[in-house]
C-alpha cells in the first residue's frame, strides 16, 4: 500500500469526473429532484412520504455509484489504462482505495444535498441523527461502488454495464422491505432479502428514522454493510488481473 | 549496485516461451535475449506474435511455458515492473485529462520528481499541447502522450509497440533520434514496427514469423547474409528461405 498512488488515483478520478458537469449535476441534482416529486406523489399521504423519504436519501447513492463505477471502471479496461496500471507496479488495492476516496466524496456530496432537501426544505422529522443517516448513506454508496467495480468486469460494453443495475440493483431494491414488508413475502423470497447487502443497508437507515433507540441491531446491520463491502473489494481484487489471456 | 544495473546481466532473457492466446499457439518456443543499451527492432507481420512477446515480457501476459527474466529478476516482478516502461499501440491514456494531468497522474505512481514530468513532455516534443485536454489531440499526439506516460517513470526498459505508426516522417526521425538518447542514457528498447525501412535505426533486429524468429541480427549483417540491397527484400529473400526449408 502506498498513501501517495491512493491520493493520486483519488486526484484523478476526481478530476476526470468533475471535468465532466453534466454527470456532476446529475450525480447531486438528481436525487434531491426526485424526492421532491415523491414529496408531492405523496401529497395526501404525508406519513408515508416521511417514511420512506429518510431511507431514500441513503439508497440512492447505492444505485448511483454502483451505475458510475461500473462504467468508469470498464473505461479503464477499454481505454488500455488498466493493463498500462497494471503492467506497473502500482498495488491494485491503491486503485479501488483512490476510487473509493473519489467516489465516496461525490457521493457525500450528493447525500449532504439530498438530506439537506429532505430533512431542511421539506421538513421531514428525523427520529435520530440527520448526520448518521448522511453516514449510512456514504457507506451504502462505497456498497454500490465496490459491487459495481466487481460486476464491471463481466461487461464487454457500456450497454451491458448499464444493464448490470436494473439486474443487480433493482431486485435487492423490490425485496430490501422498503416496498413491502419482508414478513409479508413468500417466504423464499424473504430467505433470499435476508442474503441481499442492501436489505442491512434498508435496515439501518430504516431503525435510524423510526423512534426508539437504536439497539445492537443497527451496529450488526453495519457490520454487516461493511463485510459485504469488503467480500466485493476482495471479489473485485480478483478480476483486476495482472496478467491476462 | 542494483540487480539488473550491471552491464553483463542482459536486459531481457526468454527461454523456451511458449504463449497459447484463445487456443491458438502464439509463440510456440521462443528463446532470445536483449542486450542492455540496445535498441532491438522487432519486426514481422501482423499476427507474426510481436505484441504477445512484448506483453510478456512486460508482465502482461498469461504465459504457459518458459522462463522470462527481465533486469535480471523475473519479468512481472514487483520491483521489475518498476523499471519498465510499457506503451500500447494504442494511445493508453486519460483522453478526458490534459496532457500535464496524465503526466502528473502516471509521475506520481512512479514517485517522479515534477522534473520528470517536463523532461517527458519534451522528449516527445508536447509543450505547445500541455494543458490541452488529450481527447482533443490528433491520433499521433495522443500516441506521444502515451509514450511521455512511460517515461515519467525513467524506465531501465522501455518496449514500445509501434509507436510510429501513422506519424508523419519528420515526426517519425524525431522519435527515432529520441529512442537513440535514451538508448545513449543506457535505456535499452524493443520496438515493434511493420515498416522495414525503420529497421535501419536499430541495432539488431529480430525478425518474427508465425511467432518464430527467423532471423537475429544487425540491419547489415541482414543485407549481408542474404545479399539483398535493402531490408524489406532482405526479409522477403529471408522468408522465402523458411519456405524453402518446411
Amino acid at each position: 500500500m502506498s498513501a501517495r498512488a491512493t491520493l493520486a488515483t483519488a486526484q484523478r478520478v476526481l478530476r476526470q469526473l468533475l471535468r465532466d458537469r453534466r454527470t456532476v449535476g446529475l450525480i447531486v441534482v438528481v436525487p434531491s429532484l426526485l424526492l421532491v416529486i415523491l414529496n408531492f406523489a405523496f401529497d395526501s399521504q404525508p406519513a408515508t412520504f416521511d417514511r420512506i423519504a429518510p431511507t431514500m436519501v441513503g439508497l440512492i447513492p447505492f444505485i448511483t455509484m454502483f451505475i458510475v463505477t461500473s462504467i468508469a471502471m470498464l473505461r479503464e479496461r477499454t481505454s488500455g489504462t488498466l493493463e498500462r496500471l497494471m503492467s506497473m507496479s502500482v498495488a491494485k488495492l491503491d486503485l479501488m482505495a483512490g476510487y473509493a476516496i473519489a467516489f465516496g466524496a461525490a457521493a457525500a456530496a450528493e447525500v449532504v444535498v439530498a438530506a439537506v432537501v429532505v430533512f431542511g426544505v421539506l421538513d421531514t422529522p428525523a427520529d435520530h441523527s440527520v448526520i448518521a443517516i448522511v453516514a449510512v448513506g456514504v457507506l451504502s454508496a462505497v456498497l454500490g461502488m465496490v459491487m459495481g467495480l466487481f460486476v464491471s468486469a463481466f461487461a464487454t460494453t457500456e450497454f451491458q454495464a448499464v444493464q448490470f443495475m436494473p439486474a443487480f440493483v433493482l431486485p435487492q431494491l423490490l425485496i430490501c422491505g422498503l416496498f413491502v414488508d419482508r414478513s409479508r413475502m413468500a417466504d423464499w423470497l424473504e430467505g433470499i432479502a435476508w442474503a441481499m447487502p442492501l436489505t442491512y443497508v434498508y435496515d439501518a437507515l430504516d431503525r435510524l428514522t423510526s423512534p426508539g433507540s437504536l439497539g445492537g441491531l443497527f451496529w450488526l446491520d453495519l457490520g454487516v454493510i461493511v463485510g459485504a463491502a469488503l467480500v466485493s473489494l476482495s471479489l473485485g481484487a480478483v478480476t483486476l488481473r495482472r496478467r491476462t489471456p | 549496485m542494483a540487480t539488473g544495473t550491471d552491464p553483463g546481466i542482459p536486459a531481457v532473457s526468454v527461454v523456451d516461451l511458449r504463449v497459447i492466446r484463445g487456443g491458438t499457439v502464439v509463440l510456440p518456443d521462443l528463446s532470445l535475449t536483449v542486450d542492455r543499451g540496445e535498441v532491438v527492432g522487432l519486426l514481422g507481420p501482423s499476427g507474426s506474435g510481436k505484441t504477445t512477446l512484448m506483453r510478456s515480457i512486460v508482465g502482461v501476459q498469461q504465459v504457459d511455458a518458459g522462463t522470462l527474466t527481465v533486469l535480471g529478476s523475473p519479468a512481472g516482478d514487483h520491483d521489475v515492473r518498476a523499471r519498465v516502461g510499457y506503451v500500447t499501440q494504442s494511445a493508453s491514456v486519460y483522453n478526458d485529462l490534459t496532457v500535464i494531468e496524465n503526466l502528473q497522474y502516471f509521475g506520481a505512481l512512479h514517485a517522479a520528481p515534477s522534473s520528470e514530468i517536463d523532461r517527458a513532455i519534451d522528449a516527445v516534443d508536447l509543450g505547445e499541447f500541455a494543458g490541452r485536454v488529450v481527447g482533443s489531440l490528433s491520433g499521433g499526439q495522443r500516441g506521444r502522450v502515451s509514450l511521455a506516460a512511460a517515461l515519467v517513470g525513467r524506465p531501465d526498459l522501455l518496449v514500445l509497440d509501434e509507436p510510429t505508426v501513422g506519424l508523419d516522417p519528420v515526426l517519425r526521425r524525431d522519435l527515432w533520434a529520441t529512442f537513440r538518447s535514451l538508448a545513449g542514457e543506457g535505456v535499452t528498447l524493443i520496438v515493434s514496427s511493420h515498416v522495414m525501412d525503420e529497421a535501419d535505426e536499430c541495432d539488431s533486429i529480430i525478425l518474427l514469423r508465425d511467432g518464430k524468429m527467423i532471423a537475429r541480427d544487425t540491419p547489415q549483417g541482414l543485407r549481408d547474409s542474404t545479399g539483398a540491397a535493402d531490408l524489406e527484400d532482405a526479409f522477403l529473400r529471408l522468408i522465402e528461405r523458411e519456405g524453402d526449408l518446411t
